[in-house]
């Protein structure tokens, strides 16, 4: 009864257009169909969030998705928000204050910063913890992670303010 | 996972919704936020052969504030609650307990409307309203019809809203007096162990009304009227809180899962209780 369906959907600014089932996850559309492997599948039970993208602005858990719903929509995925020439200041903060160990949920935690830091462009510690709730990390105990968001945070402030 | 096959539909209107509802009856659904339906349709616990996407209807994402009532669209997010700076002044409890469900991404998708007509006894939403007096809004082919949240639950996923009608707004008496949302959870993106939603009125050092309800405890969310009517024309002493506990949990019926025995969710219904009277009264 469920037929494939015509989908658009914009990733990384770029169009994809495509056919796949309505019950498609977009977790798996992305990483399967379009081959864009940096949002994890870590626990695809909207739990971890190793699987974090934002859609329209907001920082959404790709495994609780169905194609279906994404259609039409704008993804910013980990490789929009930087590359190994390019990084992002949470990327560069990350490796400088070893805020990740295997790696696995790095994506996920980048993804959901941005977007943190965007709401708030300067959280306390507080407010890291509990912006990034949604995102589990099972190598660093978390204390790393938030260095390198207030770290990303004073540098992408101070480059503001140098740009104003 | 992969969940069963369905037919997506994203109508651009109310009247498509509902035409859709009465071609399919109950195996058709309407889908606001998503996450509480996906992960059971990804389970295979639920099983939706037409899915009716609710997010090209419009007229569902307003807040209305006025002296006496508060409207909320059914499909206001968790974060919208949140975020929203008349909400904060009106209606605080709103905001402390959508602070306590799931993670932020969730927030983002999970919508007002989605929670209290889901019909989990976990969802946090349901209990809330009832302390609140609120009413929903639910729209079918005959038009529209408000049932009082604390005549709308009937047992686990079971309401007074019929398969062919869609829940479209939340209506709230604008509450007075102190307020606490508590909950007891296990993790970040939990249910409750138990969670409690009480709004106080206080006069002259004594509480004039007080209404109290629970998060779950039971199959529905349990408005306790004993409990609450157990701390009026008192000054809220250790007396008063105990005789609403003891009342409490004569109207609760927890089962044991993997929360805990059901001797361990009274106990923990109790102190949730008594913390969110005494933060409720040192508000009010």
């Amino acid at each position: 009864m469920s037929k494939k369906k015509h989908y658009t959907i914009t990733v990384n600014g770029k169009e994809e257009e495509f056919l796949a089932e309505p019950r498609e996850l977009l977790i798996y559309t992305l990483r399967e169909r379009l081959n864009i492997t940096g949002p994890h599948i870590g626990c695809e039970t909207s739990h971890c969030g190793a699987c974090t993208v934002t859609i329209d602005g907001k920082s959404v858990k790709a495994c609780t998705m169905f194609v279906a719903q994404a259609d039409g929509k704008d993804i910013t995925t980990i490789e929009g928000i930087g590359g190994p020439d390019d990084l992002h200041p949470l990327q560069n903060a990350f490796k400088e204050h070893h805020g990740l160990q295997c790696g696995f949920c790095t994506p996920g935690m980048i993804t959901r910063a941005t977007k943190l830091l965007e709401e708030n462009p300067n959280p306390t510690e507080e407010e890291i913890r509990f912006g990034m709730a949604g995102n589990i990390c099972r190598c660093t105990g978390y204390q790393n992670i938030v260095k390198s968001i207030q770290a990303a945070a004073a540098e992408m402030s101070a480059a503001k303010e140098a740009a104003e | 996972m992969i969940p069963a096959a369905f037919e997506y539909y994203r109508p651009k209107d109310m009247a498509g919704v509902l035409s859709i509802l009465e071609e399919h009856g109950d195996d058709a659904r309407v889908m606001a936020g998503g996450h509480s339906l996906i992960p059971m349709m990804k389970l295979r616990m639920a099983d939706v052969p037409h899915l009716i996407d609710l997010q090209d209807v419009g007229g569902m994402s307003d807040i209305a504030i006025t002296a006496e009532s508060i409207r909320i669209g059914a499909m206001v997010t968790q974060h919208a609650i949140i975020d929203h700076e008349g909400l904060a002044s009106a209606a605080p409890i709103l905001r402390e307990a959508a602070l306590q469900i799931a993670d932020p991404q969730v927030r983002y998708m999970g919508t007002v409307g989605g929670n209290v007509a889901n019909g989990d006894p976990g969802n946090d939403m349901p209990g809330l309203m009832q302390c609140l007096d609120a009413s929903f809004t639910v729209v079918g082919a005959d038009g529209e019809r408000n049932i009082p949240a604390r005549d709308f639950y009937e047992a686990a996923y079971m309401t007074a809203r019929e398969d062919e009608e869609v829940l479209t707004a939340v209506t709230i008496p604008t509450p007075k007096g102190g307020y606490a949302y508590e909950k007891q959870k296990r993790k970040i993106g939990d249910y409750a162990t138990a969670a409690a939603a009480v709004q106080i009125v206080k006069d002259g050092g004594s509480c004039v009304s007080a209404s109290i309800a629970m998060t779950n405890l039971s199959d529905t969310p349990i408005y306790s009227e004993a409990a609450g009517a157990a701390l009026v024309s008192t000054s809220i002493d250790d007396a008063a809180i105990k005789a609403a506990i003891t009342a409490m949990l004569s109207d609760i019926d927890p089962t044991e899962d993997n929360r805990g025995p059901v001797a361990f969710k009274k106990h923990v219904a109790g102190v949730i209780l008594r913390r969110a009277i005494e933060r409720a009264w040192s508000r009010a």
